[in-house]
């Protein structure tokens, strides 16, 4: 049996009194892909917020590499090793491209090819163009670029990446979906959110499903591209992209 | 393009200044003397010296936690009294030492303060903002008992007694010399902010708090960091601005309002904004109690008034307070 990198079980969250998460459940295979897919509203961007801890759930268990990160402080999870790009990016607009990346640095405790601002710059050839410019004066493209760097300068083990394609043009989603397998190539576990199933289905090797908050399939990436009747069910045909 | 239009602003904002400056001593210059003008511009830029050492604290606490700490202006009344105690206590010990230790004390004083009483209520902050109200309160009481009720002098260092003069004036030289450690703190200030790695992570913090977090930003610590330097810096501002004001009960209730002005002047959580509103709170306080001693409060709150009325963010803030 392969490592589970990530494992959620029976999670359930809150918004107040507002119960959003059902008991969702599924595990992440290491260096694998799992995409996390569902209409808007489904559950998913919170699903992300509880693994990262900003949502701490109020039943249910986290584990990462089988140690239970659920109950943590975001900044304890992160140094434990989940790097988070979130939805809408959330860049540090007033800080310089640069300090972006470096304020996200972590030391590095184990992995071969540690990441770097040299790396980032490698990846990212226009970061390091506009690494002395304000975060907040970016195009959308490459605020969506910095963030995933910045979410890799932690040098996570689990990287998560809610909606990446949201809002861009088609050639920067083409360089989004072409930084994604790269990373996975690298031996990246992720799970990755988004809108854009096609994309999604290119990368991942695992799906999961969620519709009004709980899981409507969790299985392997063949078995959705085999069957548009799951992705027309439950995403909805007006979606795809 | 941002920081054009913040760079637009300061040049704007300091010839203001300069120019309510220059209105304000030519009228004093010519319905009293000259010199009496000298020395109301000198105590202007000393209040706003001192103004600014308590109002950046207060701003970057503000801007990084969203808690109006009203315990500062006591902060700055326990530096004066632990500095002038130092003062007196010590033979041969000078002001410079005196504005470290009280500095050093006040800095721990905070940060006990954050870390058992303001941490606890981190989901409240209007219970917050009562606890650093009634923190002051304790403080003043306690200084009322420690040192009485008599203000404590704390005396000019010998080396800046004597006025210098030039061209026929003479310039109080302690006030220059308290204008010159402030701006040598806001040199230090910007530095620590804009070019080192924890300034960075204190200004992410202030962006987006959350996600501050999520990318592993030791956010807890920062707090309970920035949070001393405020307190430090406002309690070593005390000492600075001992030989002038001295320690005197009710020092405090003087000072913080006139810091709260300044912040909502110059807009919260920005440090060229406190600077500025500093020196402009430093002007119009010190010549409207000069001319105008029954309006001075009037003067004072007018331009905060309108500042609020057409930018409620303040003149260079960006958030709304
Ligand atoms: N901060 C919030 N407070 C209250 N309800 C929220 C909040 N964020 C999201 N929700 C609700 O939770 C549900 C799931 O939202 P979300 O996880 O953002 O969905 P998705 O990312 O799949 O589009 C939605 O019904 C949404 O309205
Ligand atoms: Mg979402």
């Amino acid at each position: 049996m392969a490592t589970e990198a990530l494992s959620v079980s029976n999670l359930h969250a809150y918004y107040g009194d507002s119960h959003v998460l059902y008991g969702v459940s599924f595990a992440l295979e290491a260096r694998g892909v799992l995409a996390l897919l569902g209409r808007n509203g489904a559950g998913k961007s919170t699903c992300i917020s509880s693994i990262m801890g900003l949502l701490p759930p109020r039943e249910g268990e986290i584990k990462l590499f089988g140690k239970t990160i659920s109950g943590l402080a975001p900044e304890q999870i992160s140094k434990l090793g989940i790097g988070l790009v979130p939805q809408g990016r959330r860049i540090f607009p007033s800080l310089s491209v640069r300090e972006n990346l470096a304020v996200a640095a972590q030391r590095q405790t184990e992995g071969d090819k540690p990441w770097t601002l040299a790396r980032i710059y490698d990846l990212f050839p226009r970061m390091k163009e506009r690494q002395n410019q304000l975060a907040g004066s970016l195009s959308g493209g490459e605020q969506q670029m910095l963030a995933i760097g910045r979410g890799l300068m932690g040098n996570p083990k689990v990287l998560l990446l809610d909606e990446p394609s949201e809002g861009l043009a088609p050639l920067i989603v083409q360089e989004v979906g072409r930084t994604i397998k790269r990373l996975k190539d690298e031996g990246q576990s992720i799970i990755l959110v988004e809108q854009n199933s096609q994309l999604a289905l290119e990368v991942a090797d695992q799906v999961v499903i969620l519709n009004t908050g709980e899981c409507a399939f969790v299985g392997t990436a063949e078995e959705v591209r085999a069957n548009d009747d799951l992705i027309t069910q439950n995403l909805g045909i007006f979606h795809a992209h | 393009m941002q920081s054009g239009n913040t760079l637009t602003r300061t040049v704007l904002a300091l010839v203001a200044v300069l120019l309510i400056g220059a209105a304000g001593f030519s009228y004093v210059s010519s319905i009293r003397s000259p010199q009496f003008a000298v020395i109301q511009a000198l105590n202007s830029l000393a209040l706003g010296g001192l103004l600014f050492l308590l109002a950046s604290g207060f701003s970057l606490i503000f801007g990084l936690m969203r808690l109006a700490n009203l315990t500062h202006g006591a902060f700055f009344m326990l530096g004066a009294y632990i500095g002038a105690n130092i003062l007196r206590s010590y033979d041969g010990v000078n002001l410079w030492f005196a504005m470290i230790g009280a500095g050093i004390a006040v800095a721990v004083f905070g940060g006990l303060l954050e870390r058992f009483v303001l941490r606890q209520l981190s989901s409240n902050s209007l219970g917050q903002v009562l606890v650093t109200l009634g923190m002051s309160f304790i403080v003043a009481d306690a200084c009322l008992m420690i040192w009485g009720g008599d203000p404590i002098p704390v005396p000019t260092p010998a080396a800046f007694q004597s006025p210098l003069r030039v061209a026929g004036f003479m310039f109080p030289t302690y006030r220059l010399v308290v204008v010159l450690c402030a701006v040598a703190a806001a040199i230090g200030l910007y530095l620590l902010l804009e070019r080192t790695r924890l300034g960075a992570m204190i200004r992410a913090g202030v962006d987006d708090m959350q996600m501050a977090r999520a990318v592993g930003i030791p956010v807890s610590k920062l707090f309970t960091a920035v949070f001393m330097l405020g307190a430090g810096i406002a309690g070593a501002a005390g000492v600075l601005g001992g030989p002038i004001m001295s320690a005197y009960p009710g020092l405090d209730a003087d000072m913080l309002p006139l810091a709260l002005i300044v912040v909502i002047l110059g807009g919260v959580g920005s440090l060229i904004g406190a600077f500025v509103g500093s020196f402009i709170i430093g002007f119009i306080y010190t010549f409207g109690t000069a001319l105008l001693p029954d309006l001075a409060y009037v003067i004072l709150f007018l331009p905060m008034i309108v500042v609020i009325a057409f930018r409620p963010q303040g003149l260079f803030g960006r958030m709304s307070a």
